[in-house]
């Protein structure tokens, strides 16, 4: 991390917690993964001590709660101007969007951490596999930078925060439904196989799932940063060609 | 007077800018040196701030080129960057931070180091009078307030090149005086743009005018030629007069 990327980053992560954002988000993200993994997952009644039901519903949590994050990254700078501010200080465009894209990531991250006490109530009740836990979180993170990824370029197109939040929702549940049989069946009939694959390995679920079963698999990770990168450059161009508007 | 033998600080040359149908800057040029404190004025909407934003580096030109320093700013902007302090107009900035740390942030941009960032940021908020409101968030400040301190992030770094959209704007008479007074002191070994459309702090700050409207420049001249444009040795007049020439230029223009 350069100096400046490490400046926006902070400043960035600072944002977050001097609003309300961080801790609604938080208790929010943290109620959810419990209602969730208790009482759909039947976290109980299953009798088998790992975290399966914890992490099968976070795409669906990702899917609303990160573009709720995301939207502020650049539509804020826009509508209060600082972006003005921010493009006319010696920091290239790059620098700028990973600063507040890694702030972002890292403060996902920081929420994910704090959802310890379901890994400490497994291994309090059972004698879970923790490698499979870990993978289980790594998986998690790496969707959510996915996620990420893409509502911050998303944020860059609009200064209005509920058009952003919108349209990246929109996005993101086509990523992750490109995995689902209600997508796959529709072409199986009759699309080559090849294009089935290719569509299905698009999708947020089918990388998530892989890794979740323990197996944390080159192609994978592979995947995400991929994913990612090639959103950021697109939030790159995005922010490069219309600054102004 | 003004070291005219140097590379100017600033050198614009058919700047043009269109946004779609609209064309906001038409092939203007001028330039600045330094000792020099340039007026721009200009109707609303005469593409003042257009033009601030294009040397700036924020906006990319349509066609022509900004020196700043001789650095092109479509090819290393980042050494423009580097050299100007900008006010951007409305004095932007990150509403939830305390002064303190706003300042510290686009210091850090700026590359100093933690103790180098101090003493810098002491400088300015004594500068412009914001001890008082140091640990305040940017928010909570008066319009007269948050000014000073877009003001005071523009002179962190002691840049050569000064440009300010409308520094006054929204400032008590007090408030004005001390910032007029600011850039006039510094005004000796610095190239100053100030955007205003009160055409007494030409009077009080410039050593050169400018006029633009409709994207068009329209003056470039001393204060007092610009008095000298007017049958009554008046600013406000002169500024009319040299406005409704053109746009009844503009109107035959039409017409014929």
């Amino acid at each position: 991390m350069n100096n400046n990327v490490k400046a926006v980053f902070k400043r960035e992560l600072y944002g977050y917690f001097h609003t309300p954002v961080a801790y609604v988000f938080i208790i929010i993200f943290l109620f959810l993964t419990g209602i969730f993994s208790f009482y759909l997952g039947a976290f109980y009644e299953r009798g088998q001590a790992d975290l399966e039901p914890f992490f099968r519903f976070h795409p669906w949590l990702y899917l609303f709660l990160i573009p709720a994050i995301s939207m502020r990254l650049w539509s804020e700078e826009r509508k209060t101007g600082t972006i003005e501010l921010l493009m006319t200080l010696p920091i290239s465009v790059t620098d700028a969007v990973l600063g507040k894209y890694l702030a972002a990531w890292c403060f996902t991250a920081i929420a994910l951490v704090l959802t310890f006490p379901m890994w400490i109530t497994v291994n309090y009740l059972g004698d879970p596999d923790n490698t499979v836990i870990l993978a289980g979180y790594i998986g998690s993170l790496l969707m959510a930078g996915g996620f990420l990824a893409i509502g911050s370029c998303i944020s860059a197109v609009s200064k209005s925060q509920v058009i952003a939040f919108v349209i990246s929702v929109v996005i993101c549940f086509l990523f992750i439904l490109s995995g689902f049989p209600l997508v796959l069946d529709f072409f199986q009939g009759w699309a080559p196989q090849a294009l089935v694959e290719v569509i299905s390995s698009l999708s947020f679920l089918t990388h998530f799932d892989s890794i979740n079963k323990g197996v944390i698999d080159l192609r994978d990770v592979v995947y995400y940063v991929v994913l990612i990168s090639f959103w950021l450059y697109a939030n790159v161009v995005v922010i490069d060609t219309r600054k102004a508007n | 007077m003004t070291a005219n033998n140097r590379t100017p600080a600033i050198e614009v040359k058919g700047l043009d800018k269109r946004f779609g149908p609209i064309h906001a800057v038409r092939n203007i040029s001028f330039s600045v040196g330094h000792g020099e404190v340039l007026g721009f004025l200009g109707p609303n909407g005469a593409g003042k701030s257009t033009t601030m934003k294009m040397i700036t580096g924020f906006l990319e030109p349509t066609d022509g080129t900004v020196l700043v320093n001789g650095h092109d700013v479509m090819t290393d902007p980042i050494s423009v960057k580097a050299s100007i302090g900008y006010l951007p107009e409305g004095a932007p900035a990150y509403g939830e931070m305390t002064v303190n740390s706003f300042l510290d942030f686009v210091a850090e941009i700026r590359g100093y180091n933690r103790a180098e960032r101090q003493k810098r940021v002491g400088r300015v908020v004594e500068l412009v009078h914001l001890d008082s409101v140091l640990d305040q968030t940017v928010e909570t400040l008066s319009k007269g307030f948050k000014r000073r301190v877009g003001v005071a992030q523009a002179l962190l770094h002691d840049p050569d090149v000064l440009v300010m959209d409308e520094p006054t704007d929204g400032l008590d008479p007090n408030q004005k005086h001390e910032v007029r007074s600011l850039i006039k002191e510094m005004a000796e070994n610095k190239a100053i743009v100030i955007s205003t459309h009160i055409l007494e702090e030409v009077d009080a700050v410039c050593s050169r005018a400018i006029i633009i409207a409709a994207g068009q420049l329209l003056f470039d001249g001393t204060p007092a030629e610009l008095r000298a444009q007017s049958d009554i040795d008046d600013y406000d007049d002169a500024f009319r007069a040299i406005t409704s020439r053109f746009y009844a230029s503009q109107g035959e223009a039409g017409q014929s």
